[in-house]
């Protein structure tokens, strides 16, 4: 007798546990934040990775507070140091995936480690957004289904400006840029475009000081010895401020030859050089101060108001990739990998400078840049006649991706 | 058709880029013509000028006027920098003079590493523009042509502070003292002058002098984070050319260097990555001590408390087969992730074992040991991405690539010695380094190879871990055999006294050109076994700071001894692995480990242990 009541209990209690298991775990399942990943160059380039950090932190922090993805589960982002080189770079991926079990990945900053990274998640078949890398390869010759990339790249960067500069009247151009992939990159695709867009324009000189280590006099002087009318610039940061300086002494930059010249805009760059912003050249970059569309006004109150710093171009950078995350699980509604690919294929996404999508052909974002002339006002340089170049107007045709990209 | 004078401007551009370099180089040629310490740090010293001088100019032009404030603050920067190179010398050198001398190279690194991120921690990460030089902001027309003011003041400050130096040391009974240093420093403290005195006023001297550049630099270019690691390398190949320790060398190798450039850009756009080591190798090809410089004294190497290999004893071969045992087991116990870095480390101790196996057995340090170990990689990975080879015989191809690079480079390299020696195996690594950087078509460039992943058989985890675990142990057990063979004994003769071995018939040359390449080829496996854990390759693979890390691995965990590079690999790996995911300035905190083992190991781990075991065996 108490052996069946106590069978009889025991069934029960396992029917009782059998029916409340699957709600408990559920319900569980739905307070468990998701795990995502993020990997950058946070020591090494730091100039780039506090903002960068900054604005994703903003997004994802507004997102939780707001009731976060998914019917209310919060976004975890573990966030790591990827070292600088590939191969520290792999191995943090694969502590984040293997270790911490994070859903997907996002970050990276520098062109080979967004590649190795990229390559990393198709041969583990995980989803990685690249932020910042510029590498035309990592959504062409070398892209692959799983990686996708928010920042318009070199040959959509460089387009705009050879459109911008084909009126400016100059038709023997010298090119400057840093020896290594980006500005090889960017000079070839200068030199394409220019062919394309102005058949009598010709290239007379191109230098390729190393990175870092630009020997401006001698560049500049050699750069004259060709006596161009026009210059496209790649070079960045300490080799830019030391071309600037001397070639506007050395009469290279005398105000009457155009220039065209990467990134230059970006506040990241301009910021620094104050006063000495090269007037009258046709730049890229990000002209935070001057938009004023009501997103991008909430954008940069919300970001001063938490940093008290101003927004660069990263800022906005990590802060539309924190809602690419959210619209990207709100969408999908799971975490697997294949439809989480395929979901973010043509997925839409809001920022602050308007909807984006990430291409379904190359998984290139359509985010674009502002496209404008450098002044200087009050001591420091801005950029002026300035106009949203739409990254969908610029990316790589259908049949150029279809001829560099290989099959999925 | 080119204006002529044209050629003259030029000549004055390489001009004022060769008093820049003039100006790092000569503080650390007579930093090590005095102390004999390879300064690593000398880069940051020259970063450090830069920022005191941005920091001082702010600070003193407002109240003394711009031109007296800002020709003030120039001095007063390299004075400050000068201070801080003695703060260095007393805090850290003073305590490991008597340890092998390397270490202080170790140490100078730990610096280097601390004040990279010091100095975005002090000054913000974004580059800082300085003022202009007061007086010097415009143009001057020469022949036609216009240039700039303020490189004429460059152009004048070379020759100017050689000839202060030239003052300093013929003039006065201090640089005399430096002059004797530099020929002879135990004659020098044999004859009771106080050597640390000394080598705290030249540290002064270097210091101040790289503080003097790279305030110099600020009307030219922003301060800025990367200062330090772009001209440390240059700095090295000038004073090298030049020949360590010799002023007028440094002068002349840098007006060579930059001359070079200035007109070389003109033929070829690309030569400024590589021509500096390419002028390096061909100088210490044909001039062995550089173009000025002397024989290093035969000081033996120094290595203080060096005693020789013994075989192991039963208690450590014991405890080395419980390790195997551990290392066989450890997959049971561990994720995915730890299995891949212990596996990392495997590679890494091949790779330190095989530098110690020239430096400890055979005597000759080498600062670009990367060289092998990337040649394995892209050799393995060229095969793979344009032979079509599978893993299998691609991991066939590293060893080989890397030992045909070695038996290449080494046949040029074991014809010199000491730090001339390891600088032309420094230029060598960054010629191959450059060449798969500029090789876009088939290297891809800087952005390198992708897709590089083991077979389908060995794509498990632990499957590749076992496999690492063979391969890169059966290299180790390999070369730790061959120090122990008639030819391991030889190379070790060769090290401790070229002079009887000549004189008994050996050909060292030869055994040490086959070392060399033996331990590149090992270099080279740890390469290849590498790169199919990782899936690619880069550039950074052949790169100085890879040269680096196999440098501090073998240093930290004790050279002239067999365990140490392997004890020096695992704690140095497995350090950087659990450092980085904990705060952005890992780096400084790997630094201050490196410098505070550095003075609490003097012996390196290895060395520590060893006498830790035998003072227990002894009682």
């Amino acid at each position: 007798m108490l052996r069946r009541t106590f069978v009889i209990a025991g069934t029960a209690l396992l029917a009782a546990a059998a029916a409340f298991q699957p709600a408990t775990v559920k319900q569980a399942a739905a307070q468990e934040p998701v795990k995502v990943g993020e990997l950058f160059s946070y020591a090494r380039i730091a100039a780039f990775a506090d903002p960068y950090r900054n604005g994703w932190q903003l997004a994802i922090g507004e997102i939780n507070e707001a009731g976060g993805v998914m019917g209310g589960r919060q976004i975890e982002v573990i966030s790591r140091d990827d070292g600088g080189t590939t191969a520290d770079a792999v191995r943090v991926a694969e502590e984040l995936v293997t270790g911490e079990g994070v859903s997907f990945l996002f970050g990276t900053f520098f062109s080979n480690i967004g590649l190795a990274v990229g390559d990393y998640a198709k041969q583990k078949k995980i989803l990685f957004i690249a932020a910042e890398p510029l590498t035309d390869a990592l959504t062409m010759a070398q892209g692959n289904r799983y990686t996708f990339r928010m920042r318009p790249n070199t040959y959509m960067q460089t387009k705009m400006l050879v459109e911008a500069g084909k009126n400016a009247g100059a038709k023997r151009w010298a090119i400057v840029a840093p020896n290594y992939e980006y500005g090889q990159s960017a000079a070839e695709n200068f030199k394409k475009l220019l062919a394309e867009m102005d058949p009598e324009a010709e290239v007379v000189v191109e230098q390729y000081p190393a990175l870092g280590k630009i020997d401006a006099g001698a560049t500049v002087q050699a750069m004259l010895a060709a006596n161009p009318d026009g210059v496209f610039n790649a070079t960045f940061a300490g080799d830019q401020a030391k071309l600037v300086r001397e070639g506007t002494l050395r009469g290279l930059f005398d105000g009457e030859r155009p220039v065209l010249s990467l990134l230059t805009g970006e506040p990241e760059y301009l910021a620094p050089m104050g006063a000495e912003a090269p007037e009258g050249w046709i730049v890229t970059g990000y002209p935070w101060e001057q938009i004023e569309s009501e997103q991008h006004t909430r954008f940069v109150e919300a970001y001063q108001a938490k940093y008290d710093d101003f927004p660069r171009l990263a800022s906005l950078l990590g802060y539309a990739l924190g809602y690419t995350v959210k619209t990207l699980l709100d969408t999908a509604g799971t975490t697997d990998t294949e439809t989480l690919v395929d979901t973010l294929k043509g997925l839409k996404v809001e920022t602050p400078i308007g909807p984006i999508a990430f291409r379904a052909i190359d998984n290139q974002s359509t985010m674009g840049a502002y496209v404008g002339t450098l002044a200087v006002e009050d001591g420091q340089g801005k950029m002026v006649d300035w106009y949203y170049a739409d990254g969908a107007d610029y990316a790589h045709s259908e049949a150029e991706v279809e001829a560099a990209r290989p099959a999925e | 058709m080119i204006d002529p004078a044209f050629y003259v401007i030029q000549f004055l551009n390489g001009l004022a880029s060769a008093s820049n370099l003039f100006l790092i180089a000569c503080g650390l040629t007579i930093i090590f013509g005095v102390t004999r310490i390879v300064n690593f740090a000398h880069g940051s010293f020259y970063m450090l000028g830069a920022y005191f001088a941005f920091t001082l100019t702010a600070t003193i032009m407002p109240a003394l006027g711009d031109a007296l404030g800002f020709w003030l603050a120039i001095p007063v920067a390299a004075v400050g920098v000068g201070l801080f190179a003695v703060l260095m010398e007393l805090l850290l050198l003073r305590r490991i003079y008597r340890s092998h001398e390397l270490f202080q190279l170790l140490a100078t690194f730990g610096v280097v590493l601390i004040v990279q991120d010091l100095v975005p921690a002090i000054w913000g990460p974004e580059e800082l523009f300085g003022p202009r030089a007061p007086g010097f902001t415009s143009f001057v027309v020469i022949l036609g042509f216009r240039f700039p003011e303020y490189q004429l003041v460059l152009i004048a400050a070379g020759p100017l502070v050689l000839g202060g130096l030239w003052l300093l040391f013929n003039r006065t009974r201090w640089g005399t003292l430096v002059r004797a240093a530099t020929q002879d420093r135990e004659m020098v403290g044999a004859l009771g002058v106080n050597q640390s005195v000394l080598f705290t006023g030249v540290l002064f001297l270097g210091g101040a002098l790289a503080g003097l550049a790279g305030a110099l630099q600020m009307p030219v270019e922003p301060a800025n984070p990367f200062m330090d690691i772009n001209i440390i390398a240059e700095a090295f190949v000038v004073t090298v050319i030049g020949g360590m320790g010799n002023v007028l060398g440094a002068f002349l190798a840098a007006l060579i260097i930059a001359q070079l450039q200035a007109f070389g850009i003109l033929v070829f756009p690309e030569i400024t990555l590589v021509l500096p080591f390419l002028v390096m190798a061909l100088v210490l090809v044909v001039r062995p001590w550089g173009l000025l410089g002397t024989p290093e004294p035969m000081t033996g190497h120094g290595f203080a408390g060096d005693r020789p290999l013994k075989p192991l004893g039963r208690r450590a071969q014991l405890g080395l087969a419980a390790l195997v045992a551990v290392l066989l087991l450890l997959p049971l116990g561990l994720g995915d992730y730890t299995e891949k870095l212990v596996l990392e480390v495997f590679v890494f101790a091949l790779f330190a074992f095989s530098l110690n196996f020239i430096m400890g057995a055979g005597g000759m340090v080498s600062f670009g040991h990367a060289a092998y170990f990337g040649l394995g990689a892209y050799g393995a990975a060229l095969a793979v991405k344009h032979l079509d080879f599978a893993m299998e015989p691609a991991l066939l191809a590293a060893p080989l690539a890397a030992g045909a690079g070695a038996l290449l480079f080494g046949w040029f390299v074991v014809r010199l010695s000491g730090v001339y020696l390891a600088m032309l195996t420094l230029a060598f690594a960054q010629i191959a380094w450059s060449t798969a950087f500029q090789w876009v078509e088939l290297t891809g460039g800087d952005n390198g190879m992708i897709g590089i992943w083991p077979s389908a058989w060995a794509s498990d985890v632990t499957v590749y871990y076992y496999l690492s675990l063979i391969l890169c142990g059966a290299a180790i057990a390999f070369l730790w055999r061959a120090s122990y063979a008639p030819f391991g004994y030889t190379l070790r003769a060769g090290r401790d006294s070229p002079l009887r071995c000549d004189a008994i018939g050996i050909n060292l040359k030869r055994h040490q050109w086959l070392g060399f390449a033996l331990a590149g080829t090992c270099a080279g496996l740890a390469g290849g076994v590498f790169v199919f854990s990782k899936g690619n390759v880069d550039p950074g693979a052949l790169s100085i700071p890879t040269s680096v890390d196999a440098l501090v691995m073998v240093l930290l965990g004790g050279i002239q001894t067999l365990t140490g590079p392997l004890l020096g690999a695992a704690a140095f790996h497995l350090l950087e692995a659990y450092i980085l995911p904990l705060t952005d300035y890992w780096r400084a905190i790997v630094g201050l480990i490196i410098v505070v083992l550095v003075i609490a190991f003097p012996q390196g781990l290895a060395g520590f242990l060893r006498e830790r075991l035998a003072g227990e065996e002894s009682r």
